[in-house]
């Protein structure tokens, strides 16, 4: 079977529609993430130990398991439980959790990269919590989380084709859909993985730059 | 996963090594590799081995063999990064020295350089074999009978998804967490005990 262009650019806007829900639900998806990993690091620090003990349970749990098994766990047990979730909502919190747990564990590296003297200088000053928090640990905290956390907004742009199995329509799911209609298979699924390689590339390298000037501007060096 | 991680293994010592080499085309080679597969998912080098790969060249292949192959290729990209990145931590001074005992290169490499990077390689090492492990659900998408395959088939016969699914999450947890984990732990702490050995000694 031969590549045919014209066929190419004929379901190129109907893979650009993917393309679009795909960055869509990468961006939803993280932002549900990042705010997910915090409740889970507050529940790490907690000083009440049954709460810790759960949550780096919760945490270990999700991320020693696959993300397509626990997709088809929400996707398919929730409505057991009378709970109807559509698949983009099954889809968005499975990877909120999923990737949840990962960034806790990016934020909890990224706290204690921070030396102990900041910590008991702020005491020493008296800085309330929110005040040492706000104007001495996180401005430190953030350059070293910086790069994990951009390395798993990737991971999740990476990881949207696997939506398509719970019937999320996004660019894999499209492919899919092009393909069984016209039984061309080549085309739809070349084109899906360069548009993946156009966007991640660049995306990777602009989050490096960022990186790199967030480093900078807490004066800290890289390499 | 034994094979795919085997293939992986392999691959990615090639072109880690590969990624060092002072040669272009070979460097540049690498390089692309390294990038593409990092660069797109795993899903769709899945698909694109098992159903485009067929339609191009006439290579059809099983879905187990493709599976594996596509899992191989994608965590041997991966682990090239790691093997690069294990080998420049080696302190330069130490290719200096094999240098001047005019060890010749192969010798400074097998004796020197590979057994100080294992320190280095394998906590990230082990973070890919535990990757690897739950990548390997994806390859029931391609109709590989694994796990996540065979769940899926209960799970239609007989409509019982929270017993099914959740007896997957279960064995996949128990894998990862009980086995491969201290098993990676304990090659971990081996090989660090045998650095430290080597250089008192």
């Amino acid at each position: 079977m031969a590549w045919r262009w014209e066929f190419a650019f004929e379901i190129l806007p109907q893979l650009l529609w993917g393309t679009l829900y795909t960055l869509m639900a990468a961006g939803i998806g993280y932002a549900i993430a990042v705010v997910v990993g915090l409740i889970f690091l507050i529940g790490q620090r907690t000083p009440i130990v049954i709460l810790n003990r759960i949550t780096r349970e919760v945490v270990e749990f999700i991320r020693s398991t696959p993300l397509l098994v626990q997709l088809f766990f929400v996707f398919f047990v929730a409505p057991q439980f009378g709970i109807k979730l559509a698949a983009w909502t099954a889809a968005m919190v499975t990877i909120g959790l999923h990737y949840g747990s990962y960034l806790s564990e990016v934020y909890r590296g990224a706290l204690e990269a921070v030396p102990k003297q900041q910590w008991e200088a702020s005491k020493a000053l008296n800085f309330t919590t929110i005040r040492t928090y706000g104007r001495i640990i996180l401005p430190q905290a953030f350059p070293v989380a910086l790069p994990g956390m951009s390395n798993y907004l990737i991971g999740i742009f990476k990881d949207t084709p696997m939506l398509a199995t719970i019937g999320v329509v996004e660019l894999m799911q499209s492919a899919n859909t092009v393909g069984s209609l016209t039984y061309r298979f080549l085309e739809p699924y070349t084109m899906v993985g360069v548009i993946f390689l156009i966007i991640s590339l660049p995306a990777a390298m602009a989050l490096r730059k960022l990186e790199r000037t967030v480093a900078r501007r807490q004066g800290m060096t890289k390499e | 996963m034994v094979c795919a991680s085997a293939l992986a293994i392999i691959i990615s010592l090639i072109f880690g090594l590969a990624r060092l080499s002072k040669n272009r085309v070979v460097l540049g080679v690498a390089a692309v590799y390294i990038e593409f597969f990092r660069g797109t998912s795993l899903l769709i080098q899945l698909y694109w081995i098992y159903y485009v790969l067929p339609l191009l060249i006439d290579l059809s292949l099983d879905a187990f063999y493709a599976g594996f192959i596509a899992l191989g290729l994608n965590f041997g990209a991966y682990g090239a990064e790691v093997v690069r990145g294990s080998i420049q931590a080696v302190p330069r001074s130490q290719w200096e020295a094999a240098k001047a005992l005019n060890m010749p290169s192969f010798l400074q490499m097998r004796r020197i350089i590979i057994p100080q990077t294992f320190p280095h390689l394998l906590p990230p090492a082990s973070n890919l074999l535990v990757e690897l492990l739950k990548a390997t659900a994806l390859v029931s998408l391609i109709s590989v009978t694994d796990l996540m395959f065979e769940s899926k088939v209960f799970n239609q016969t007989y409509w019982m998804s929270l017993q099914v699914f959740g007896t997957a999450l279960i064995i996949y947890y128990v894998l990862a967490r009980f086995i491969l984990t201290p098993f990676l732990r304990w090659l971990e702490i081996l090989a660090a005990r045998k650095v430290g050995k080597r250089i008192v000694g």
